[in-house]
C-alpha cells in the first residue's frame, strides 16, 4: 500500500507541472486575429523563434518593438538575450543568434567578416551622477579628465570636496565604445569600477554618492536617484540627440550577417523594426528613430 | 540426516540457476563501472580539452610574460594589448586566502559547537539555517553584496567606491561557511565517543577534550572540508563580479579588483573566435585548473602523511 502510494504522489506531481507548464506556455487568443486581419492576406501567418543578442542598452527598444510585434503576430517568439554588444556582434557571426544588437558602429575588422549594421535608431549616452551631487554639467574636456584620473577630487568640477569614483562599462561594451570614441580617452580610462550592463552602471551611480558613470539615455531617463548631466551646456533629451548639438551618441543597430540569410519571420521582424511604423515605438522607448 | 524437506518437493520447487544469477551480478557491477568511468572520462576529457586551448596562448605571449606579467588589458584598442595575469592571480589567491583566513575558524568552530556542546534543539535551529545559507544562489549574494556591503564599506572606510577586495572576501567567507560547517560536523560526528570518554575520565575539560582529542582526530576530515571552501571560493565568478569592481588593478583589500574567474566570465562571450584574447582566456581557465589539481594533491599528501 506504501508503495502504491508513493506512485500515486508522482503520478499526481508530474500531471500537476505538466498541467502548469502547458498554461505558461499557450500565447494570448484574442490578439491573434487583429494582428491576422492586418497582414497581407496571401502570406501564411508567421510563426517561429527570432533570437536577438547584444545591447544591454537597446533593452527598451527592443522590448518595445518585440512587444507589439509579438502582439501582431501570435506565433512568434522574439527573444532577447541582454549580454552586450560585442557579445551581440559575436553571435551573429558565429550563427548563434538571428539578429545581433549592437550600441555602436561596427569596426573594420567586423565588417570584414561579412556583417552588416543597420541603425535604427540614435541614442545618447547619458552621464549620469548620484542625485544628491552639486554638479550639473560638465564640458567634454572635463569628462575626459574626470575618466583618465587628470581630475580626482569632485571640488575641481564644482562639486563638494570628495574623490570621484568613475563607473564604466567591460571592454566590450558599446556604451563604453561610444563614450570612449567621442572624449578620446580610448585605453585611458581610470576606472573605480567595471560593470557589466548599463542597469547596473545606474544602480552603482544611485548608491554611491561620489560616483560618475556612462549608460544609455533610453535606460536613464525617468530614473530616480540619479541625475543626467547636460554636456557643454546641452541637455541630454531626444531632442538634442536627434539635431546633433548633445554629441555624445551612438547609432543603435541592427547586426545580421550578409552570408546568412534571415529565415522569414527574422526578416519579417527585421522588416518591421526598421519601418515607418516602429518610429513612435523607438520614440517612446526613449531614442531616436533613424527613419524620421 | 533430516533436512526438513522432502527431496522430491525440493526438486520440483522452481530455482535459479547459479549462471543466470551471476550474469545479473556481473550485468550491474558494469553498469556500476560504466558510471564511474562517465565520470573519469569528464575529468580527463576537460583536462585535455583545457591543455590543448590553453598552451596556444601560453606559447604566443611567453610563458614569463604570461604568469608574471603585470598589466592585463587584453581588449587594448590602440595595439598595445597585454596578456599579464599576474594582478589576476594574486587577486584570486588573496581573495580565497582571505575567505579561508575568516572562514575556516568560524566554520569549524560552529561544527564543534554542533557536534558536541550544543543542547540538541539550539543545534537543529543552527543547522537548518546553515543548510538554507549553502541552498541560496551565488548570484543573491552578489545582489546583496552590492547593495548592502559595497555602500557600507565605502561609508566606514572613507573611499570614493565600496567595491573591493575586501568587499569580495566577506562575500566568499560567507559562501564557503556552510560547506566547511557541514563536512566539519559530519568529521567531528564520526570521532569514535571512547577516545573522547577516555580523555574525560583522565580529568580533562570538556573544551579542553573538544580540542585536544576530537578536532585532531578528525584532522582529515577538517582538511577536506577547508578545500571543499577553497575549491568554491577559487572558483566563483557571479557573486564577485557584483562586488569587486572588475578593474585589473594589482591587489590591495581597498581596491578594485579583478578576480581569474571574472576575466573569464566577462570576456569569453565577445572574445573573437581565434583571437588571442579568447585563447588567453582558456589559458587562464588552465591556470584555474591547475591551482584546484595542487590543492587536491597537496590534501592526499596530507591525509597519507596522517595515515601512515
Amino acid at each position: 500500500m506504501k508503495k502504491i502510494g508513493k506512485l500515486l504522489s508522482i503520478v499526481l506531481a508530474i500531471t500537476v507541472l505538466s498541467v502548469l507548464l502547458t498554461a505558461c506556455g499557450s500565447k494570448p487568443a484574442p490578439a491573434a486575429t487583429a494582428g491576422a486581419s492586418a497582414a497581407p492576406a496571401t502570406e501564411q501567418p508567421l510563426s517561429g523563434t527570432v533570437a536577438t543578442n547584444g545591447s544591454t542598452s537597446m533593452e527598451n527598444v527592443i522590448g518595445a518593438l518585440k512587444e507589439q510585434f509579438m502582439n501582431d503576430n501570435s506565433g512568434v517568439t522574439v527573444s532577447y538575450d541582454a549580454t552586450g554588444s560585442g557579445t551581440g556582434i559575436e553571435s551573429v557571426a558565429n550563427g548563434t543568434c538571428d539578429i545581433g544588437l549592437s550600441s555602436r558602429a561596427l569596426k573594420a575588422e567586423e565588417t570584414a567578416k561579412g556583417l552588416v549594421g543597420t541603425t535604427i535608431a540614435l541614442d545618447g549616452i547619458a552621464i549620469i551622477v548620484n542625485a544628491g551631487s552639486k554638479v550639473s554639467n560638465l564640458t567634454v574636456d572635463q569628462i575626459a579628465q574626470v575618466f583618465t584620473g587628470k581630475v580626482t577630487d569632485w571640488s575641481a568640477v564644482g562639486g563638494d570636496a570628495g574623490a570621484i569614483a568613475c563607473i564604466g562599462r567591460e571592454s566590450g561594451s558599446g556604451t563604453r565604445d561610444g563614450f570612449e570614441s567621442i572624449t578620446k580617452t580610448a585605453d585611458k580610462c581610470k576606472l573605480a569600477q567595471e560593470l557589466t550592463s548599463t542597469g547596473a552602471v545606474i544602480e552603482a551611480v544611485k548608491n554611491n554618492k561620489s560616483a560618475i558613470g556612462y549608460a544609455s539615455l533610453s535606460a536613464a531617463e525617468g530614473q530616480d536617484g540619479i541625475k543626467i548631466l547636460s554636456v557643454g551646456g546641452v541637455t541630454c533629451s531626444e531632442a538634442t540627440v536627434l539635431d546633433g548639438t548633445y554629441v555624445i551618441q551612438r547609432p543603435f543597430l541592427l547586426v545580421t550577417k550578409s552570408a546568412a540569410p534571415l529565415s522569414a519571420t527574422a526578416q519579417a521582424f527585421f522588416n518591421f523594426a526598421t519601418s515607418k511604423d516602429a518610429s513612435s515605438l523607438i520614440e517612446k522607448a526613449g531614442a531616436v528613430p533613424a527613419s524620421k | 540426516m533430516d533436512h526438513g524437506i522432502p527431496i522430491q518437493a525440493a526438486a520440483l520447487r522452481p530455482r535459479r540457476t547459479g549462471g543466470a544469477k551471476k550474469a545479473a551480478e556481473r550485468a550491474m557491477g558494469g553498469i556500476f563501472f560504466l558510471c564511474g568511468a562517465v565520470s573519469v572520462a569528464f575529468v580527463l576529457g576537460i583536462s585535455a580539452y583545457l591543455i590543448i586551448s590553453g598552451v596556444p596562448a601560453i606559447r604566443e605571449v611567453g610563458v614569463w610574460n604570461f604568469l608574471f606579467g603585470t598589466v592585463w588589458d587584453p581588449a587594448n584598442k590602440s595595439g598595445a594589448a597585454a596578456f599579464g595575469i599576474l594582478p589576476l592571480v594574486l587577486t584570486s589567491v588573496y581573495g580565497t586566502a582571505g575567505a579561508v583566513i575568516l572562514g575556516v575558524p568560524v566554520g569549524v568552530l560552529t561544527a564543534v559547537y554542533l557536534a558536541k556542546a550544543a543542547p540538541p534543539r539550539l543545534a537543529s535551529v543552527i543547522r537548518r539555517a546553515v543548510e538554507l545559507l549553502a541552498g541560496i544562489p551565488s548570484v543573491v549574494y552578489g545582489l546583496v553584496g552590492m547593495i548592502v556591503l559595497v555602500p557600507a564599506i565605502q561609508k566606514l572606510f572613507g573611499l570614493s567606491s565600496g567595491a573591493c577586495l575586501l568587499a569580495a572576501i566577506l562575500v566568499l567567507t560567507v559562501m564557503i561557511l556552510p560547506s566547511i560547517v557541514s563536512v566539519s560536523e559530519t568529521a567531528l560526528r564520526a570521532v569514535p565517543k571512547e577516545y573522547e570518554e577516555a580523555s574525560l575520565s583522565l580529568g580533562a575539560t570538556e573544551i579542553e577534550t573538544y580540542f585536544r582529542v576530537s578536532l585532531p582526530a578528525a584532522k582529515s576530515g577538517v582538511a577536506a572540508a577547508v578545500v571543499l571552501g577553497v575549491g568554491r571560493a577559487i572558483g566563483e565568478a557571479m557573486a564577485i563580479i557584483m562586488v569587486s569592481g572588475n578593474v585589473a588593478n594589482l591587489p590591495g583589500l581597498l581596491k578594485s579588483v579583478r578576480f581569474l574567474t571574472t576575466a573569464i566570465a566577462s570576456g569569453m562571450s565577445y572574445a573573437a573566435y581565434g583571437s588571442l584574447y579568447r585563447n588567453a582566456l582558456f589559458s587562464i581557465g588552465l591556470v584555474l585548473f591547475l591551482f584546484i589539481m595542487i590543492i587536491n594533491v597537496l590534501l592526499n599528501v596530507f591525509i597519507k602523511r596522517e595515515k601512515a
